[in-house]
């Protein structure tokens, strides 16, 4: 646990307030779970945001307890980024990564008791966008006395939230890190994310959604076809090709169905360990709000105008074999970035890994981050008692 | 500013206050962050290496990560900045005549460095020795310079000429005299416009 944050342990905070949400629905109370690293110092100028992706959720950085009160073997997602001298330092600022509304790690989604019924939200849940998630997350912010993030982070559908960020509220973010992400799906971004709505959904024990109510089933079929699509999106041919060529787990073919090359078990292993921790309701949502996910809409397909309001500084990094989305989304973003005359810096990292290259160790991507990140605090302009 | 190189101090002197500024190749950041702080510019720089990326970030300069050769299209529309600089970087192109009009379309002037060929040590190396000069400003050898569209001040003149640009100031560095500049001068310096 060398360089780690160390133990850490989720907290959460109640919301009775109800939520309007894009869609027109309202969420009348909801709970949103969080993990803080790091402290917040005086003036609440040092606080972070950490915006998770698809599957994410709070656990962002160092170790939770098992059942024995054993460090578990796995850290938080982005324990490479997060940490005491990383590039997000908990001992310079004080970090805030919460699990988005409609997920299923401890904040109201679709598997939590609905108040009204007494019976989990299944498909009753509503659709919550990338916008609905920056109210809840200002909503947090008040409550954690942050008036204004010294930066927004995330990779991915995080990203996207980090964008949104800095359109909802211009005045509360002063740096907005966007990391392999894209102003928007494409058709063939949508295609992949229907194909795995549809695996799930045509799941026999998917009971239009109820699958909680019976007897605890879920439509595991589905969501295992759904990660393994989604997994041969995230990885990119040459990293594959590395990773198992074609290579056979029994060093011969067998004429079978069973698991014969590496890259087939991989697959089943990717989707044997999601299915016991990921809802599929929880899937679906997420997928729409990728899908849905385009803040240049309403401004006649326009990013730059929709940005018009922007404040922030900005980082934005993307990597050369990500084909989920490729630095060509990224520069979409910059391009408008720069068309608002913002402050903006683009890195483009030499990655193999594809889309997955943001959750890794790379170096010229880490030190990237760190001297953005330090920049963060050097540039800071309001409020100097963060200098101790 | 003593990490700037001559050319750097001298272009920082022909900046105006508070200007709109792309700097193309621009290495570490350290002519932006120069001018940044002298001439209170805003402005973003270009730059492929990763390394140099690197040192814009550390700097806090606005650098896009981008190859040149690509041109300036992905990112600026028309008359976006005051001045599009390019230090010692057009004999690195493969398109700088390309490049020439892209910085113009981008930026009411350019401004321009690059080793001037025509230097005299430069044609005597190639006179004498009948080889391809290797000195101070030109350090590698022909194999592996990435120096591949090598000019001298004439030239470019010329190319300035053909594409109807006028040149507003001219200095060279390497001779405190006026004279014969492309015999003389081992850096050239331009500034110019469209006509």
């Amino acid at each position: 646990m060398k360089d780690s944050i160390g133990i850490v342990s989720p907290e959460s905070a109640e919301f009775r307030q109800p939520l309007k949400l894009r869609s027109g629905d309202t969420l009348n109370s909801y709970k949103l779970v969080y993990e803080t690293y790091g402290t917040l110092n005086q003036d609440a100028s040092n606080a972070i945001l950490i915006c998770h992706a698809l599957s994410g959720n709070h656990h962002a950085a160092g170790y939770h307890l098992d059942k024995n009160g054993d460090p578990e073997r796995k850290p938080g997602w982005w324990e490479t980024a997060i940490g005491p001298g990383k590039p997000i330092d908990s001992d310079r600022f004080f970090i805030v990564s919460p699990n988005n509304l409609g997920g299923c790690d401890g904040s109201t989604g679709p598997a939590t008791i609905n108040p009204a019924s007494g019976i989990p939200y299944g498909p009753d849940f509503p659709f919550v966008t990338v916008e609905d998630w920056v109210e809840s997350q200002a909503l947090l912010a008040d409550r954690l006395g942050i008036d204004k993030w010294a930066a927004v982070v995330g990779g991915s559908l995080g990203g996207m939230q980090v964008l949104q960020w800095s359109i909802s509220y211009p005045k509360r973010i002063q740096h907005a890190v966007i990391i392999a992400a894209a102003p928007k799906l494409t058709a063939q971004n949508i295609a992949f994310n229907e194909v795995a709505r549809q695996a799930i959904r045509t799941d026999p024990d998917f009971h239009e959604g109820r699958y909680l109510e019976h007897t605890d089933t879920i439509p595991e079929r589905g969501l295992r076809l759904a990660r393994m699509l989604g997994h041969i999106t995230y990885l990119s041919d040459e990293a594959m090709g590395a990773k198992f060529g074609r290579e056979l787990r029994d060093g011969q073919i067998n004429y079978g169905y069973g698991v014969e090359f590496q890259v087939e078990s991989y697959l089943r292993y990717q989707a044997d360990s999601f299915i016991g921790r990921f809802d599929a309701n929880t899937y679906l949502l997420m997928t729409k709000a990728l899908d849905y996910f385009d803040p240049a809409l309403n401004h006649a397909d326009n990013l730059s105008v929709a940005l018009k309001d922007v404040k922030s500084k900005f980082c934005v990094i993307s990597f050369t074999s990500d084909w989920r989305f490729p630095p060509q989304r990224s520069q979409e973003i910059v391009r408008s970035l720069i068309d608002c005359g913002l402050d903006v810096s683009y890195a483009e990292i030499e990655a193999n890994h594809g889309h997955d290259a943001f959750l890794m160790p790379i170096p010229q991507y880490l030190n990237i981050l760190q001297a953005y990140m330090d920049k963060v605090i050097d540039r800071d302009d309001f409020g100097d008692s963060n200098s101790e | 500013m003593s990490d700037m190189r001559p050319d750097q101090e001298l272009i920082c002197n022909w900046i105006e206050d508070d200007s709109r500024i792309l700097d193309l190749g621009c290495g570490d950041g350290t002519l932006l962050n120069s001018l940044i702080e002298r001439r209170n510019v805003k402005g973003y720089g270009l730059e492929l290496n990763d390394k140099k990326v690197l040192g814009c970030f550390t700097k806090g300069v606005n650098v896009i990560q981008s190859d040149l050769d690509h041109g300036l299209s992905d990112y600026f529309d028309n008359n976006s900045f005051d001045y599009v600089i390019m230090s010692l970087t057009l004999q690195a192109m493969n398109f700088p005549d390309r490049l020439l009009d892209e910085m113009l379309r981008v930026g009411q002037e350019g401004i321009i460095t690059f080793p001037n060929f025509g230097y005299w040590k430069n044609r005597i190396q190639l006179l004498l020795k009948g080889k391809m000069p290797v000195t101070k400003s030109l350090p590698n050898f022909w194999y592996n310079t990435p120096n591949i569209h090598l000019c001298t001040m004439k030239d470019f003149e010329l190319l300035c000429r053909e594409k109807k640009i006028h040149i507003i100031q001219r200095t060279v560095i390497g001779s405190r005299h006026k004279i014969a500049p492309n015999l003389l001068g081992e850096t050239a310096i331009y500034r110019f416009k469209r006509e």
